[in-house]
């Protein structure tokens, strides 16, 4: 009965395996924070901590939409050319004189629909994620170039509820911060309470047994992609007010920091697995390098150095404490 | 080659799989290993190859003591095993496939293709075989492609070849063809170990029989000096009838009706029905369409011609989340691939077909949700600590329970269950048949596919046989003999 006489041993390591699953981004987090303001104690001042929290706020909504993706084991490539069409889209309106707010619905319904092709694509189209949407970031790139003849879209006027949205702030704290931390709440309860987030862990964890169930695998694969395009647009929405214009090639690279902050907070490219709150703290760790490595006067040159090699330690720790 | 397993013991995590196995193989020997499925056979033949270590025990190989690392190993030293789903690859020629791994090279490392060539067809010679060496191996009957695998097994000087069911999915002269084979290698002193269920087969050619059950051989005997009813009986341990529990069937109305259903070259014209409260069992060979009839109803394959009728309604089925609203659920024949979520615990397993049912203002009830497992636990006799534990970590009587209760939980109307007991206890076994009785008192219509004869025998209400694609007969349940259903699964040649 070698069998059983195991049975106890793997429980306990499942237990501290649990928790530092759980708290291992968080404790990454704190160490960071640590080793930055002593180096630079101006790092904790609480300008610069609202600071922090609002340059975060871009990269985190569109992480979160991401987390969604890659937990059904699938990833979205085209979230910073969404941001940048939908970006220009948006500031077009508004110059045009639509309504600033109106112009921010639309502009994220119409992220949500460039989503929702990507999710076509990928379940009617049977591609693989990746190729799918690698192409549409291509094409709404191009979009976006041809769309603003590859100029910044600026003359927003000074519309107060508009420039609140990136620039203002809430009862002290950043405006973009206020609504990242609602987004989370929001998509934390539909990813941990909500038969939706049931599913969308059922498809990464094994997609055909999910089919079987009844699970209506490509309906949801869909809805999550335009989630992932809605946050992109949100985020775009956000750095649109914040530079009171549309920058043409905004959003380049940005689908890579948000896989970062999704990698970063444990959850795994493979699917099933992974947490949303891993994914707030990845892409506080992420904004906590950038925040400090300026303030420690690295160079950006080396600042993505550095920020590499974080993710690398950071999957070489999570691959220990699996093994 | 003389083999000589001794007192071998295995355990899968808390599943202990072997317990105290004996197995003795002379040279130049036919020996058949019987078992029920589960038994341990496959396990013993892949400790015995390498592919899995004993955790205690001898091999003594000529001998010596002798533990292979892995397969490759195994075959190095003359010991191949082949298995039921062969090892061909359908892409690549039958040259290709014969060299895999082991290609002829030059000293520039080309492929020195003549000499390949002439090895391969000297093989094919000395079994008498005539396969084109360039034909792409998935255009292969699949009597050719395990005579492949055997010139395969051959060419590596093979000693020892073990087949596990080399006759499941053969046709009759392809099954004297492979006989033939097999006669002559034993003249050529190449030992035998033959894995099958087919008693006729096992009394035709072999010299020894090895009987295993619940992961220990019970006896070894020679063929001359036995027969079907002794090797049945301590296959089984008791009497036959009481694998099967009591059951009293009344079937009522008319609830599913399938009529002409065709899927162009895999299954013609295929029409039954099933009542409520009956249980259909589905035989037939493998490979000869029975699943793929079942994921057509499910929705899960389409179809190009062909109606469904459920509660004399028609219905259009085209994805499971259709079937799963009628009331129609479907325990497929592989259940970690897609019976379950492996890394989900048994209540988020449970819960996949009725998630909305727990949430009806959007947010998941937990405790309602957990009420309701708990009930499907106790009611499916899961055993487990915790609803919380991975089904994974659950040995697979206890995983198909969960299964099972998943499709019982959405209170189904139809319940096709495809190879229900495949890798299952006999315990957990006798407890599954029970529960299908159960289900049928309370008037759900079950169709049972099975490969096991005596299951179909022991638990349909009337059995219907499927040959190439086609239902080729419908048995009631007083006329059916194994005999009978065999003549219609292999197309009464």
């Amino acid at each position: 009965m070698k069998g059983i006489s195991e049975g106890a041993p793997v429980g306990k390591v499942n237990l501290v395996h649990t928790i530092s699953q759980k708290l291992g981004p968080l404790l990454g987090l704190l160490i960071l924070f640590v080793i930055v303001s002593v180096l630079n104690p101006s790092f904790l001042e609480p300008l610069n901590i609202l600071n922090l929290l609002r340059q975060v706020a871009i990269n985190a909504l569109i992480a979160f939409g991401m987390t969604f993706v890659i937990l059904t084991g699938g990833i979205d490539l085209s979230v910073g050319a969404i941001l940048a069409l939908s970006s220009s889209l948006m500031a077009g309106m508004i110059v045009s004189g639509v309504d600033p707010i109106l112009a921010i619905l639309i502009g994220c319904v119409l992220g949500a629909l460039m989503g929702v092709v990507n999710g076509l694509l990928i379940t009617k189209g049977k591609m693989a994620p990746f190729i799918a949407t690698l192409a549409t970031m291509t094409i709404l790139r191009g979009l976006t170039l041809v769309y603003t003849e590859g100029n910044p879209i600026t003359g927003l006027g000074d519309h107060y509820l508009f420039q609140l949205f990136g620039r203002g702030y809430f009862l002290g704290i950043p405006v973009p911060a206020v609504t990242m931390i609602l987004t989370f709440v929001v998509l934390y309860i539909l990813l941990h309470k909500t038969p939706f987030g049931r599913k969308t862990y059922a498809i990464g964890g094994n997609e055909k047994a999910a089919l079987i169930s009844g699970i209506k695998v490509p309906n949801v694969k869909v809805m999550i992609y335009a989630l992932s395009g809605l946050l992109s647009a949100l985020a775009g929405a956000i750095l649109t007010s914040r530079l009171n214009s549309a920058q043409p090639t905004a959003g380049t690279s940005y689908e890579l920091d948000a896989i970062a902050a999704v990698v970063l907070g444990g959850t795994s490219l493979s699917g099933g697995k992974g947490r949303i709150f891993g994914t707030l703290i990845g892409a506080l760790i992420i904004g906590t390098l950038n925040n400090g490595l300026n303030l420690l006067g690295v160079s950006s040159f080396y600042q993505m150095v550095v920020k590499g090699i974080v993710i690398i330690i950071a999957v070489l720790l999570d691959r220990k404490k699996a093994a | 080659m003389h083999i000589s397993m001794q007192n071998i013991h295995k355990a899968f995590g808390m599943n202990q799989v072997l317990t105290g196995v004996n197995f003795e193989l002379k040279d130049g020997e036919v020996h058949a290993l019987m078992g029920e499925n589960g038994a341990g056979k496959s396990t013993m033949m892949n400790i015995l190859t390498g592919l899995h270590t004993c955790d205690h025990g001898t091999i003594l190989i000529d001998g010596k003591e002798t533990y292979f690392k892995n397969p490759k190993e195994a075959e190095k030293n003359g010991i191949t095993f082949i298995h039921q789903e062969l090892n061909i690859w359908p892409d690549m020629t039958v040259l290709e496939n014969l060299f895999i791994g082991k290609e002829l090279k030059n000293s520039l490392g080309l492929l020195k293709l003549k000499e390949m060539r002439a090895l391969a067809k000297k093989q094919f010679d000395r079994l008498a075989v005539s396969i084109p060496l360039d034909k792409e191996a998935g255009s292969c009957s699949v009597g050719e492609q395990q005579m492949i695998e055997i010139a395969k097994a051959l060419m590596t000087n093979a000693k020892v070849i073990i087949m596990d069911e080399p006759t499941a999915a053969l046709t009759e002269r392809e099954i004297s063809k492979l006989f033939e084979v097999i006669a002559a290698l034993k003249q050529d002193g190449v030992s035998i170990v033959y894995i099958s269920h087919r008693m006729e087969e096992i009394f035709a050619i072999c010299d020894r029989i090895t009987v295993m059950r619940d992961g220990k051989t019970v006896d070894t005997k020679r063929i001359p000096d036995t027969n079907f009813d002794e090797v049945v009986r301590k296959m089984v341990g008791r009497e036959l009838t009481d694998r099967f529990p009591k059951r009293q069937s009344k079937p009522g109305e008319l609830l599913l009706q399938v009529k002409g259903l065709t899927k162009k070259g895999v299954f013609q014209d295929v029409g039954f029905s099933v009542r409520s409260g009956e249980i259909v069992g589905v035989s037939g060979l493998m490979g000869a369409g029975r699943t793929e009839i079942m994921r057509a109803i499910f929705g899960l394959e389409t179809v190009d011609s062909g109606e469904i009728w459920l509660n004399g309604k028609k219905v259009n089925i085209q994805s499971p989340d259709q079937a799963v609203k009628l009331g129609i659920g479907f325990i497929t024949e592989d259940r970690k691939d897609e019976g379950l979520i492996l890394d989900f615990s048994i209540k988020e397993n449970m819960v996949l077909p009725t998630l909305r049912s727990f949430a009806p203002k959007g947010i998941i009830k937990e405790k309602s949700e957990k009420d309701f497992v708990e009930m499907l636990i106790k009611r499916l006799t899961v055993k487990t600590e915790s609803a919380d534990i991975a089904v994974g970590k659950l040995s697979g009587g206890n995983q198909q329970k969960v299964v099972i209760a998943k499709w019982v939980g959405i209170g189904p109307k139809v319940l096709i269950l495809d190879e229900p007991t495949r890798g299952v206890d006999v315990g957990a076994k006798r407890e599954i048949y029970q529960l299908m009785n159960e289900l049928t008192e309370r008037g759900v219509a079950i169709i049972m596919v099975s490969s096991e004869l005596p299951e179909i025998l022991g638990m349909s209400d009337r059995i219907l046989v499927v040959h190439e694609g086609k239902i080729t007969g419908e048995l009631a349940k007083e006329e059916a003999t194994q005999e009978k259903i065999m003549k219609l699964a292999t197309g009464g040649q």
